[in-house]
């Protein structure tokens, strides 16, 4: 465990939907658990700035976005499996 | 491909500015090579005409967990499209989707609410798809899709390829259903129809004549009609293509533009070969009004040459095209690929009135010259025939009319002489049992020349007789006259001595009557 704040997520989402709420309660949650004060996340929604979506090739939503540490690497989905969001992050091995 | 020309013709011609959506190249490698075909998009994307998007999605960084959707993409493809009042999307290889995200009901589903949402907008849309082993792209997107479906391939036949397209459906629409081979040219895509619809194109009444004074005069006197197809067929060496190049040559001595291909000679041989029978085509080269095109054959399929014809047509407006030879373009080809190619061109050609020279080669030996026509001449409306008389010891070129619609036209041979001063036809000696060409018509003539001084040498012989015969009879007949006048003094003397012997007589007895006191009336005698 690191002590550091090392983890920057970005979580895209599209307006105020269930799987955008749900994706967003997964991820504090997951955070909150695993990632307790090592992380930073900010939540963008495309509806209000639709050109961020080209920046990080967003396609499916919502996706998490894990900008550090590198490499960047992408979570698709409401995040509901909490495994698969551990190792798509890195945080537990596999 | 066909999906850019469709969205930078939409942009620049239509006024209708498009999305291009692209899942495989990138935005720089794109640009890079549509440049090749004359588009710019860089400047179309700085006049707010286009908007080209890079949608990239790598498998190996992306992680699935539950649910979700392509909003994302949805909102990327709005904001695009509400940037700059997009009427048209292309989505180029959408099914590279399939292969970056693992959820495939997913996808299909989203797909279709995509589809659905360009209806929505109104927005017309390209999508590109590859085509598959079995179905028509390889996650069976036309399902959805399809109020349109173009199939687009590529085909290798003897060594050129040919690319073809087909309407496969079109709602709404009478499509053709053909194959049509198209090109990817200087001037983007170019499609062409197999065949015309119709045979409708006009028909000028118009002449113009062939540049060779004495075929005109075989053609009813005044060469051929304007928008007519003229076929020149003949053996190697027999004076096609300078027929051709006089043609072309009196067409920029009226000033009409003539489009010559040459598929034999490269343009300044042309120029030079047709300069040592007296035909300067450089002077119409430098005024513009002639253009040739040379190009071996077998460099592209048939289907390019003809796309290039339309394309160099296109962009000219010739009203005289000469095609030399067209027999070469059937190099190594399909017969049955030929005639509908030259029926399309010729049927083009006319529909823009433009008259038109066919070189045919004909192969040279025994058969007949119908023969290896391609199946071309029932095409054409004038059809001149070059053949090669070989006798007594050399080869001359004659010249006949084998057809000619529309017009009375000699049936005669003529001798076809080149000459340093150009082309020149000559009677040829037509005897009772044959015809006579070259020296040995020259000799044939001498020979009836000398055959006719001796006659009248003849005749003023007989002349000469007859006159003396008549003479003769003549002195004849005053010999005998002189005779029967003899003969006539003579009689009459007799009759004038027997007439004075019997008065004396007469007398005589009158007197002895008289004498001896006789009958009066009794001896009286009438006198």
């Amino acid at each position: 465990m690191i002590n550091t704040v090392s983890f920057e997520l970005r979580l895209y989402v599209a307006g105020q939907t269930a799987k955008s709420l749900a994706a967003c309660a997964n991820l504090k949650r997951i955070c909150e658990t695993h990632l307790a004060g090592q992380y930073r996340i900010e939540i963008i929604d495309l509806t209000k700035n639709p050109k961020l979506a080209a920046g990080d090739q967003i396609l499916a939503l919502p996706t998490l976005v894990r900008r550090l540490p590198k490499p960047v690497k992408k979570i698709i989905g409401d995040l509901s499996n909490e495994e698969r969001v551990l190792v798509g992050l890195d945080v537990r091995p596999v | 491909m066909l999906a850019m020309e469709f969205l930078v013709r939409g942009a620049t011609q239509y006024g209708e500015p498009g999305v291009f959506m692209m899942f495989e190249e990138n935005a720089a490698e794109l640009t890079a090579n549509v440049r090749s075909l004359g588009f710019d998009l860089e400047k179309l994307a700085a006049q707010k005409k286009l908007v080209l998007d890079h949608v990239h999605i790598e498998r190996s960084e992306i992680e699935e967990t539950g649910e979700y959707d392509l909003e994302g993409l949805f909102i990327r493809l709005g904001h695009a499209v509400k940037s700059i009042g997009a009427k048209r999307v292309v989505l180029d290889t959408v099914e590279a989707l399939f292969s970056g995200l693992p959820n495939h009901a997913i996808l299909r589903a989203e797909l279709r609410r995509l589809f659905r949402w360009l209806k929505d907008h109104r927005l017309t849309a390209v999508i590109t798809g590859e085509r598959g082993e079995q179905s028509l792209t390889r996650y069976g997107l036309e399902e959805y899709v399809a109020d349109c479906v173009i199939v687009l391939d590529q085909r290798i036949h003897e060594q050129i390829s040919t690319r073809r397209l087909r309407v496969l459906k079109y709602r709404g629409s009478a499509h053709g259903t053909n194959e049509y081979p198209f090109l990817i040219g200087e001037r983007g895509i170019s499609v062409l129809p197999i065949t015309s619809l119709r045979l409708d194109h006009q028909a000028s009444a118009k002449r113009i004549p062939t540049g060779i004074a004495r075929l005109d005069e075989m053609l009813g006197g005044k060469g051929v009609f304007r928008g007519s197809s003229v076929l020149v067929s003949g053996s190697p060496g027999t004076g096609k293509s300078s027929v051709a190049a006089k043609f072309a040559d009196a067409a920029c001595r009226r000033g009409e533009r003539v489009l010559l291909f040459a598929y034999e000679e490269s343009s300044a041989q042309i120029v030079r070969n047709m300069g040592s029978i007296g035909i300067g085509l450089e002077p119409w080269v430098k005024k513009g009004l002639l253009q040739i095109h040379s190009s071996r054959p077998t460099l592209h399929g048939l289907e390019q040459h003809l796309v290039m014809m339309h394309d160099a047509v296109s962009g000219f407006h010739p009203s005289v095209v000469v095609v030399d030879p067209i027999s070469n373009l059937s190099l190594d080809r399909n017969a049955s690929e030929v005639k509908p190619t030259l029926m399309r061109l010729i049927d083009f050609l006319k529909q823009q009135q433009i008259t038109t020279l066919f070189t045919s080669l004909t192969a040279g030996g025994g058969e007949t010259p119908e023969d290896s026509q391609l199946g071309v001449s029932s095409l054409m409306d004038t059809w001149l025939l070059l053949r090669n008389v070989e006798f007594n010891g050399e080869r001359n070129r004659t010249i006949y009319v084998l057809k000619s619609r529309g017009m009375a036209h000699s049936n005669q041979v003529r001798e076809f002489v080149l000459s340093d001063t150009g082309i020149d036809l000559v009677d040829v000696y037509l005897g009772t049992e044959r015809v006579l060409t070259g020296t040995a018509r020259v000799a044939q003539e001498e020979l009836e020349g000398a055959a006719a001084a001796l006659r009248e040498e003849d005749h003023r012989r007989k002349l000469g007789q007859l006159a003396s015969r008549q003479k003769a009879i003549e002195a004849q007949i005053a010999a005998l006259r002189a005779d029967a006048e003899a003969e006539a003094a003579e009689v009459a003397f007799t009759i004038a001595r027997e007439t004075l012997q019997q008065r004396t007589t007469q007398r005589s007895t009158d007197v002895m009557a008289q004498l001896r006191s006789a009958d009066k009336t009794r001896g009286s005698r009438k006198e």
